[in-house]
């Protein structure tokens, strides 16, 4: 009976977290989505506390229980509420890392069950698990570590790619060799050691740009080591949940990479994101760019008289914390009768989608944010395009030099509008580490300084006129 | 008594009936595992890229399910086993993170999408 109610739980979370994920694909109902998914949750959790009979009856060591989800429950909530909308992406990445070590721990105790008379499909449940959960706990905490700027170093070991390529066929090989019933700890536990290893390799030669398909990927890895625990315990809940996650991560991950127009093996395996700053610092033509500083004033008032003026923000205003300052200026220059629009690139920010949130936070209407395929048509009626903190986004080398590594990407064709004003530190290069030709160009004026700043000042100058 | 090729026959026969037998015996599951895959992909399909961060983050949430293993997994464990305790203890309280900071953080990011005005 109670074996049957639990059942009927974990169908009714299962079909909260579907729901939960088609609610949460528009904006309009993502917030309930997400609250369903975790109602049903909650509800699975309760019911498998008092509940779940196993084969020696109801579980023990409830108040230890309890007291894991309370202690859980609290650095969860505190560290979520209190991390800022710039952090966000490493936030993930680290719950994603913790879901990861929660599915290898399981492993670790369920390996002191298995013997050599266990089914091979149980004792490779439990090795899948502790492989997959140890690869996304290492490869996400290191992805904190590179967003959070802990980590700077995207050092790569000589011949690399082999070498890791040799410890995944270790990897494979020694789960292969314990599923045919070679069960020893020795061997367990240097698995375990070469997949926490794996996953620092993994993730440490990967650029800051390409961070988010990583995330993404390992956070549909943690979702097929849940599954993993599912079919270790046949319980439906984590199958399903489990296996949800693993294929709308792989084709997130996929959608992202497309959006940077790039293959996933070109973003794991090298290209720009890692070993090019050393190719751009090579005598690179920066002395050919002919580069028109301005001051705030000017900007003020050619967007003052301006009829369109489009906004392209990249993740620096978010550094700046500048995303209010740009909320006020829109708000002036409205008021002043300019159409103001905001250009938001698919990879602005650090994740699809981030710049969206950021800009939302300081109370920027929704649909003012247009994406780059309808905004790209735009750019030619725009009198004013003001690009703050943003740079690889915004390069024509693009569409046109099949020598940039970044030839391919979609750009905003920012190029095409009568004036473009770009808010930067320095002449430093992007993620991408190549010089942009933009600033050269007779149409584009460079505004030098910290984005927040340089925007206060626009808009004192705007209120001034 | 058997000739070389009647037991290679015999031997591959007995492989299909393996075969078929474990495609039954997990019936269930392969069910469970094709339409969840399928699922998972029309569900992601037609989101516009604006929530893809949200999205992620609530999928991220949602393999927290991952927390029932480690409750059973806690249950089980017998009181004087102090290093399944440990680990046991130590898995409750990553899965527990995992589940409750993911939705947390999730509805945060989704509180910005309100409509204005």
């Amino acid at each position: 009976m109670e074996n049957n109610i639990l059942q009927i739980i974990y169908l009714l979370a299962s079909v909260s977290f579907i729901i939960g994920l088609k609610m949460l694909s528009s904006p309009k109902t993502a917030r309930q989505g997400n609250f369903l998914a975790a109602a049903g949750m909650g509800l699975a959790v309760i019911a498998t506390i008092f509940l779940y009979q196993g084969h020696e009856g109801p579980l023990g060591n409830k108040i230890w229980i309890f007291l894991g989800i309370a202690i859980g429950s609290l650095l969860g909530t505190l560290s979520a509420k209190r991390v800022k909308m710039t952090a966000m992406p490493q936030m993930v990445s680290l719950f994603n890392g913790m879901g990861g070590a929660c599915a290898a721990a399981i492993s670790l105790i369920e390996f002191g069950h298995i013997n050599a008379s266990s089914p091979s499909g149980m004792v490779f449940v439990v090795v899948a698990g502790l492989v997959i959960g140890s690869v996304s706990f290492s490869g996400s905490i290191i992805a904190y570590a590179k967003l959070q700027e802990i980590l700077k170093s995207t050092k790569k070991l000589p011949a690399h790619n082999i070498f890791t390529s040799g410890m995944l066929v270790g990897i494979v090989g020694l789960t292969t060799w314990m599923t045919m019933g070679n069960i020893e700890p020795g061997t367990f536990y240097l698995l375990f050691g070469l997949s926490l290893a794996y996953g620092i390799l993994f993730v440490i030669p990967i650029g800051g740009a390409d961070m988010p398909v990583v995330i993404s990927l390992l956070n549909s890895f943690t979702g097929v080591a849940a599954a993993f625990g599912g079919f270790l315990y046949d319980n439906q809940v984590m199958q399903t949940g489990g296996i949800l996650v693993g294929s709308a991560g792989t084709l997130l991950t996929v959608l992202m990479c497309n959006a940077m127009n790039r293959s996933l093996t070109n973003v794991l395996f090298g290209a720009f994101g890692s070993g090019s700053s050393a190719a751009a610092g090579s005598g690179g033509p920066k002395s050919e760019l002919n580069i028109k500083p301005t001051t705030a004033s000017d900007v003020a008032l050619i967007m003052h008289y301006a009829k369109k003026v489009i906004i392209v923000p990249g993740y620096g205003l978010a550094v700046a914390q500048a995303q209010h300052v740009i909320h006020e200026m829109e708000t002036l220059l409205e008021a002043n009768g300019v159409s103001v629009k905001y250009a938001i690139h698919p990879v602005a920010g650090r994740m699809p989608g981030h710049m969206n949130v950021l800009l939302a936070e300081s109370n920027v209407a929704y649909d003012k944010l247009v994406e780059m395929e309808e905004i790209n048509e735009e750019f030619a009626m725009a009198d004013v395009v003001y690009v703050v903190g943003a740079n690889d986004v915004v390069n024509p080398a693009a569409r046109h030099d099949p020598s940039s590594p970044i030839f391919g990407m979609p750009i905003l064709n920012v190029d095409k509008a009568k004036t473009v004003v770009v808010s930067k530190r320095s002449m430093a290069a992007g993620y991408a580490g190549i010089e942009n030709e933009l600033f050269g160009y007779t149409n584009c004026l460079m505004l030098f300084g910290d984005a927040k700043k340089t925007l206060t000042e626009v808009v004192s100058e705007l209120k001034a006129l | 008594m058997n000739s070389p090729e009647t037991s290679y026959t015999l031997n591959h026969n007995l492989k299909m009936e393996q075969a078929i037998n474990f495609l039954a015996t997990y019936r269930d599951i392969i069910y469970i595992l094709i339409l969840s895959v399928i699922v998972g992909i029309e569900v992601i399909g037609k989101v516009p890229s604006a929530l893809h961060t949200p999205l992620m983050s609530g999928a991220n949430a949602i393999h927290g399910v991952v927390i029932i293993g480690a409750i059973i997994v806690m249950g089980q464990a017998s009181p004087d086993n102090i290093p399944a305790l440990i680990i046991g203890f130590l898995a409750v309280i990553l899965g527990t993170l995992n589940v409750v900071g993911g939705f947390v953080v999730t509805d945060r990011m989704l509180e910005m999408f309100r409509k204005k005005k």
